[in-house]
């Protein structure tokens, strides 16, 4: 089903809003954008019942743009608010949008926490391989001997896989798509949110200005081109040696599992408390 | 509706208990918080108690993450606290700025340990004062308030709801491992004697509705998420839409607002208790558990023929001038004992706008300070 954008534009983008947006032209931020309206506008749910919440970087700018009930938290810390809204409202339908620095660095902490405690939310993390809004500073998924700002002499760290973090932490549904991959991508978002479950779809992005530029990969073209050549679907890398996955973008769902989600397990708790008082305080 | 409030029965209870009942009286139904010494009986108690009225404890995995999931639930539309002491309270300046800015209701609890960093954990102190006005960066509206009893965990923590509610503003309480640890008999007033105050919410149709647009408070009404008002909440300086904003005319009526809102409502939110102060000569201005040996030292400078008063800090800030200022005049001499090297001896000499003498006397070795001390320093002045 192919939805048209002026359909996008005009049920989900604020009329009241001052545009243009903050995002340098060719950023993957808005394909991710689009990808998520159309997951949501497949699930039908009402713009009152979302909750889009963010952090700090050029991702955290989408719910500005966006008619939904929006929280632009602190750097590191949307999954902190989005917990709170979610078990205090838990028939709200709750999306954190992260950026990889944010979501890992300084907000790692509360990832793997989040993805451990599994409450019914979703997290989106795109994932484009440094800090941009502050002018292209290594970040923890920064390849080995990758060019950065903090790293003109080559980055001497190693990156580690966002999407295999949250398998083991804990997270009920794990996948990960690129831009290139868009349609995919909003399927994967739709198939996250109606997951009951901490469920974590992690976008493979572009930074052609702050990233693709020191690195020599070219503009935005040829990034998300590169991204088509190193995608392989999940079944396809199960076939595939750890030497030819090197260089790889495993992409669709890592990780699908059913776990007691702790929404629906503190209404359990509710009950003891009750019982066990017998109403008293 | 706590049992706890609803009987007039005397019970026995610690400080950081009697904070307990007075959020669940004030109507918190939400929690988040991480272990601490001295403040842990707080999340322990909630986590009992919460769950049977509906509510929601959460332990979460530090304090950054307790205050943002605070303020979370709060713009969710529930009553919401967290509690921690020192060092947590370090970790949550950050978000603190943001329900300031914001302008997100809720509680933060202190219970004061003594400091810097890991400091004393089980000895009490009063050193967190000017970091609670002041520990977020750039200039906020925040309401500090400061417990001195058992009682006055209960009923202070209901003020600290209502003014977090009425002002939206988050508002810091301040306990020490004093009050919180200290068990006293205490008879909780019933909850239908208890003023509890909500956030207003907006009334007017969604299209109408402008989130960060004061009425003539200041104050704007509050639409939880969810509740068809969407809007947009952010922690950069933003205009009436809440949508973020570089012009300057905006920024400046955003900072006037958030100044004016607590300007006005000094009357309402500078709390004091004065004893023996309408002939006092000589006066005492304490805070927390020291106003009680404070108040011990002045009856017993009166035994000995002392015209001493004394002059208690409810609300540490805004600073309550109104009140001080005037004693001032009035006094020879005031002393201010406190468990620090002198955080709000500093705000009494800045409103000293006459020849008062202002004697310090501080604290910092772990030791609660006791009226012997406070009546040696009394009978000097």
């Amino acid at each position: 089903m192919v939805i048209p954008a002026q359909t996008l534009r005009h049920s989900f983008l604020r009329h009241n809003k001052k545009f243009p947006h903050v995002w340098c032209p060719g950023c993957g931020n808005g394909i991710v954008m689009a990808a998520l309206l159309r997951a949501i506008y497949r699930l039908d749910v009402s713009k009152d019942d979302i909750v889009l919440a963010s952090g700090i970087g050029c991702s955290g700018r989408m719910p500005t743009y966006l008619d939904f009930n929006t929280l632009h938290t602190t750097h590191g810390r949307a999954l902190t608010f989005a917990t709170g809204v979610k078990l205090a409202r838990p028939s709200l339908n709750v999306v954190a949008i992260m950026g990889d620095g944010d979501a890992t660095a300084i907000g790692g902490n509360h990832f793997i926490h989040a993805a451990r405690r599994n409450l019914n939310l979703t997290a989106i993390i795109i994932n484009n391989s440094i800090y941009g809004m502050t002018g292209g500073q290594y970040s923890p998924t920064t390849p080995f001997g990758a060019r950065s700002t903090t790293s003109v002499y080559g980055h001497i760290e190693h990156d580690f896989s966002i999407a295999e973090l949250a398998v083991t932490a804990g997270a009920s549904f794990v996948a990960r798509a690129t831009v290139y991959h868009a349609e995919l991508m909003d399927r994967l978002i739709e198939q996250a949110m109606r997951k009951r479950g901490f469920a974590v779809v992690e976008v493979i992005s572009n930074c052609h200005v702050q990233y693709g530029r020191r690195n020599k990969l070219g503009g935005a073209v040829e990034m998300i081109r590169r991204f088509k050549e190193q995608a392989v679907t999940v079944s396809r890398a199960k076939r595939m040696s750890a030497e030819e996955l090197e260089g790889k973008i495993t992409i669709g769902v890592l990780k699908d599992r059913e776990l007691p989600i702790s929404t629906e397990e503190y209404k359990k708790v509710r009950q003891r408390a009750r019982a066990s008082r017998g109403g008293k305080v | 509706m706590p049992e706890s409030a609803q009987t007039t029965a005397r019970q026995l209870l610690q400080g950081n208990e009697a904070v307990v009942h007075g959020a669940l009286a004030a109507g918190c139904r939400f929690f988040a918080g991480y272990p601490i010494t001295p403040a842990s009986e707080i999340a322990e108690h909630l986590s009992v108690l919460l769950p049977a009225v509906d509510g929601t404890f959460i332990q979460m995995e530090d304090e950054i993450a307790s205050i943002g999931a605070v303020i979370g639930a709060s713009l969710a539309g529930v009553k919401a606290m967290t509690a921690t002491s020192g060092p947590g309270f370090s970790l949550m300046q950050e978000n603190l700025g943001f329900a300031c800015v914001a302008e997100v209701p809720c509680v933060i609890v202190n219970v004061m340990r003594g400091g810097p960093s890991t400091g004393l954990p089980t000895s009490p102190a009063q050193g967190d004062v000017q970091m609670a006005r002041w520990g977020t960066h750039g200039d906020h509206p925040v309401v500090v308030l400061a417990v001195s009893s058992v009682l006055d965990s209960f009923s202070i923590t209901v003020k600290a709801f209502n003014i977090a509610e009425k002002y939206r503003v988050p508002v810091i309480l301040l306990s020490d491992e004093v009050v919180a640890h200290t068990r006293e008999a205490v008879q909780l007033p019933p909850q239908n004697e208890i003023k509890v105050v909500d956030r207003i919410r907006p009334s007017m149709p969604p299209d109408w509705y402008k989130p960060y647009e004061g009425d003539n408070r200041g104050v704007p009404p509050m639409a939880a998420f969810g509740d068809g008002y969407r809007h947009h909440v952010t922690g950069l300086i933003h205009d009436e839409h809440g949508y973020p904003t570089q012009n300057r005319k905006e920024i400046e009526s955003f900072h006037e607002r958030m100044a004016r809102k607590i300007s006005r409502g000094f009357p309402d939110i500078q709390m004091t208790r004065g004893f023996h102060t309408r002939d006092a000569e000589v006066l005492v201005i304490a805070y927390g558990s020291v106003a009680r040996s404070a108040l011990r030292a002045v009856e017993d400078a009166r035994s000995k023929g002392l015209k001493a008063g004394l002059l208690q800090l409810i609300t540490l800030f805004p600073f309550p001038r109104s009140t001080v200022t005037p004693l001032l005049k009035q006094c020879r001499a005031v002393l201010v004992p406190e468990m620090n090297m002198g955080q709000i001896s500093r705000e009494v000499q800045r409103v000293n706008q006459c020849d008062c003498r202002i004697v310090k006397h501080n604290r910092v070795d772990g030791q609660f300070i006791t009226p012997m001390e406070i009546t040696r320093d009394l009978l000097k002045l």
